[in-house]
């Protein structure tokens, strides 16, 4: 070993996960959290860098090198209160975020060896605050007698009626569904996020005097203009809408799932307990899943805890270009996921009951890049083949949500159906609308979605007290 | 929480829901569906809109007892909660001034026509509303269809009540009055919808079916509720629920509608939609 690397830890401490054959059936967390011994041992591999490279890589610019550092002295109070400054969801975030594309990336240690693990670090943190009842509600600013409808209670929602609640205003959140988190309660599974969790969250800013109203529909159960009525300002994070599909025959059989469909059933509605919980859901026995990014993995996983005998991803590309998280590639090949790369399907076929049973797929190389800097997939030629499957569950993406764009006038709607806003303020084309997460960006991730409402809750807070005067009326 | 103003069972395995929610009837219009949850544990259906007040902040649905979710909510009272009723959902019915519209009503949509027969009428259209059954002792709401109609026909399937026979009928029946259809409107069990669909493809009457698919959210986000309209695919709960009808592929819609029928029934441990085979004894009563 070099002489300057000897003090440097290179390793990181491994995450303790349940066992990979116990996990893939049931629905428990896979990853367990760092003891409090490891939680220091690992913050003491920060080399605490002059410039915090991986602040900068934050899309919420956490004080990295200040929780760590109070982790190191032991003083996770100090810690958490540093994280939650800037961002109101450690506990999701630590879980969930794409670290290793962000914060982690950034780690100068990580030039050397593994960068530090800070998303893990965050969750210790987020973890050992609940466990010690050591929540610390900030201070509200006076109230400034400004009311805030928030559309969606999910990360971009609860992140911008936690900062505007910390700034004065009155903050009232639409939520469409019966229970609030938007996807992290309806989309990512219990084994990678637990519920119990997304609930504390949203009881948090509760608890600082947000309003959560569930099963609201905006656009629907009222609309945009005449909520504005009673509101000085809105943001609109209504989240995800329609899945896409193929566009290949069979897809409308019985047995074909979005990944929409399929993960809520089993996390939002429980189908798992069924029928104590009252939304079915099937149990079969051969499964493929078309896509590449998370909600592929959390498909496929779901699958194998809903008892599986074979759960399958199937992607076009190959494994460096799958675009899921390396850790929950990692854990669904861990738990038996059979990955089927350079394979796209192309038919699905049924029986004469109208259920899937059988899916035609045509074998893929890798060609030039393509626009989005990843090689393209070009068919084999007569490299056709099928496999029997039970069900098939579409994971290639959404569109944004449908119903505000359309019900309300004068929003600048892109080609995509998305909420066209001004990147640095998150404004839409209405004076006194904002918007972010998905439906502004289509399928993104949770934290950039967080991203997005803090930019958009500075904004607003500003228009709303009156420092920058609106650029234009109302339509 | 949402209470329950009044649960009456109208005719057999018929019940007419009576909901407070005021931010709901505030909204609501002809042809739009409520997603309701009976109990904390519970699944979420859609249920159409049958009648509203306003003022009162009511909304009414009349919905067929077929599963266990259904027989949840056929067993509240006056007075009880339900964790979730939200809505209104979907485009509603487009109401204007189409010359003569046929409002073809069965099983709940009886129910679910009639504010679809008022709006129309109140639109200037000449209205005649048929409601079929199997048998007289089936139908309901016969007299609050004469305010809102010109003409109100009944069809049993054994005759007990206005003409014998099915909705096969529909074409006779109108012809006998002299009736040119400019509209048809069909709310009802699947099989009734298509049914009608079929029979009203020759003369060329356009056609307006209220589409009852499986649904989870209700709100464009899940996708199950997809079906096909003229080989493309559409989503009920955003698109629709209202197509026309002779653009559906009904068989993808049948096989798709029954996808859950043994589980919807498990917990129930008993038969419910025994002689409506047609509907393939589909949850969710509508």
């Amino acid at each position: 070993m070099a002489d300057g690397a000897k003090t440097l830890k290179l390793k990181r401490n491994p995450m303790p996960k349940q066992d990979e054959h116990e996990r893939r059936r049931n629905f428990d967390e896979v990853a367990l959290g760092y003891t409090t011994e490891t939680a220091i041992d690992e913050a003491s591999r920060c080399l605490n860098c002059r410039t915090a490279f991986c602040k900068a890589g934050c899309p919420v610019n956490i004080d990295i090198p200040g929780f760590i550092s109070c982790i190191v002295k032991g003083d996770f109070a100090s810690g958490i209160r540093k994280i939650k400054a800037t961002n109101a969801l450690p506990a999701v975030c630590g879980r969930v975020c794409p670290q290793e594309e962000q914060c982690e990336k950034q780690c100068v240690l990580g030039r050397k060896g593994d960068p530090v693990s800070i998303g893990r670090l965050e969750r210790f943190l987020a973890d050992w605050e609940a466990a010690n009842s050591a929540i610390q509600r900030p201070t509200l600013a006076a109230n400034t007698g400004k009311k805030v409808a928030v559309v969606g209670a999910g990360p971009a929602g609860i992140t911008v009626a936690n900062d505007l609640k910390i700034l004065g205003h009155d903050v009232t959140i639409f939520e469409a569904l019966h229970e609030s988190g938007g996807v992290l309660t309806y989309g990512i599974p219990e084994f990678r996020l637990p519920k119990a969790i997304v609930r504390r969250e949203v009881e948090y800013i509760k608890s600082l005097g947000v309003n959560v109203v569930p099963d609201y529909i905006v656009g629907k159960t009222r609309t945009v203009d005449r909520i504005l009525q009673e509101f000085d300002a809105m943001f609109i994070g209504a989240g995800a809408g329609l899945p896409w599909f193929m566009g290949i025959p069979g897809e409308n059989l019985n047995g074909v799932y979005s990944a929409n469909e399929y993960l809520t059933r089993v996390n939002l509605m429980k189908g798992f307990l069924f029928p104590f919980y009252s939304t079915p859901i099937k149990r079969p026995a051969r499964v493929a899943v078309v896509g590449g990014g998370n909600v592929a993995m959390d498909s496929a996983r779901t699958s194998l805890r809903l008892g599986a005998d074979e759960s399958h991803i199937f992607y076009r590309r190959s494994r460096n270009e799958l675009p899921a998280r390396i850790e929950e590639v990692e854990n669904a090949e861990e738990e038996g996921v059979i990955f089927d790369l350079l394979v796209l399907p192309t038919r699905l076929i049924g029986d004469s009951t109208g259920w899937v049973r059988e899916m035609e797929c045509l074998r893929m190389e890798l060609g030039e890049p393509d626009a989005s800097g990843r090689r393209k997939p070009i068919p084999v030629e007569g490299s056709d083949f099928r496999m029997p499957v039970d069900a098939v569950v579409v994971a290639i993406g959404n569109s944004p949500n449908p119903l505000i764009p359309m019900s309300t006038q004068g929003l600048d709607i892109g080609k995509k159906g998305n909420i066209n806003v001004d990147e640095a303020t998150g404004r839409t084309s209405r004076h006194n609308i904002w918007a972010g997460g998905d439906v502004v960006t289509g399928a993104a991730t949770v934290i950039s979605a967080m991203g997005a409402g803090r930019i958009a809750a500075a904004s607003m807070h500003k228009y709303l007290m009156g420092e920058a005067a609106p650029e234009q009326r109302p339509v | 929480m949402y209470r329950i103003v009044d649960v009456k069972h109208v005719v057999p395995n018929m019940h007419e829901l009576i909901v407070e929610a005021p931010a709901v009837a505030e909204s609501v219009q002809p042809g739009n569906f409520v997603i309701v949850r009976a109990d904390a544990q519970g699944e979420r259906i859609p249920l159409s809109v049958a009648d509203w007040d306003r003022d009162a902040g009511t909304v009414t649905s009349v919905f067929m007892q077929v599963g266990a979710s259904t027989a949840k909510l056929a067993r509240l009272k006056a007075g009880d909660t339900i964790p979730t009723y939200a809505g209104p959902l979907g485009r509603g019915t487009a109401i204007s001034k189409f010359g003569t519209v046929i409002c073809i009503g069965g099983c709940y949509g009886i129910g679910s026509i009639y504010p679809v027969a008022r709006a129309m009428k109140e639109a200037g259209n000449k209205v005649f509303t048929i409601i079929e059954a199997r048998s007289s002792f089936l139908l309901y709401w016969r007299d609050k269809f004469k305010d809102v109609s010109d003409g109100v026909f009944e069809i049993t399937r054994d005759g007990t009540a206005g003409k014998k026979g099915h909705v096969s009928a529909i074409p006779e029946l109108l012809q006998s009055k002299g009736i040119q259809p400019d509209l048809v409107v069909v709310n009802g069990c699947t099989f009734q919808m298509m049914r009608v669909s079929t029979i009203t493809r020759s003369p060329g009457w356009k056609t307006i079916v209220n589409m009852n698919p499986i649904m989870i959210d209700g709100t464009g986000m899940c996708g199950v509720c997809r079906l096909s309209v003229d080989g493309q695919t559409k989503f009920a709960c955003v698109d629709g629920p209202d197509f026309d009808g002779h653009k559906i592929d009904w068989d993808e819609f049948l096989a798709r509608r029954k996808s859950y029928s043994p589980e919807e029934v498990e917990p129930l441990r008993k038969s419910g939609c025994g002689s409506h085979a047609g509907c393939g004894g589909k949850e969710q009563g509508r």
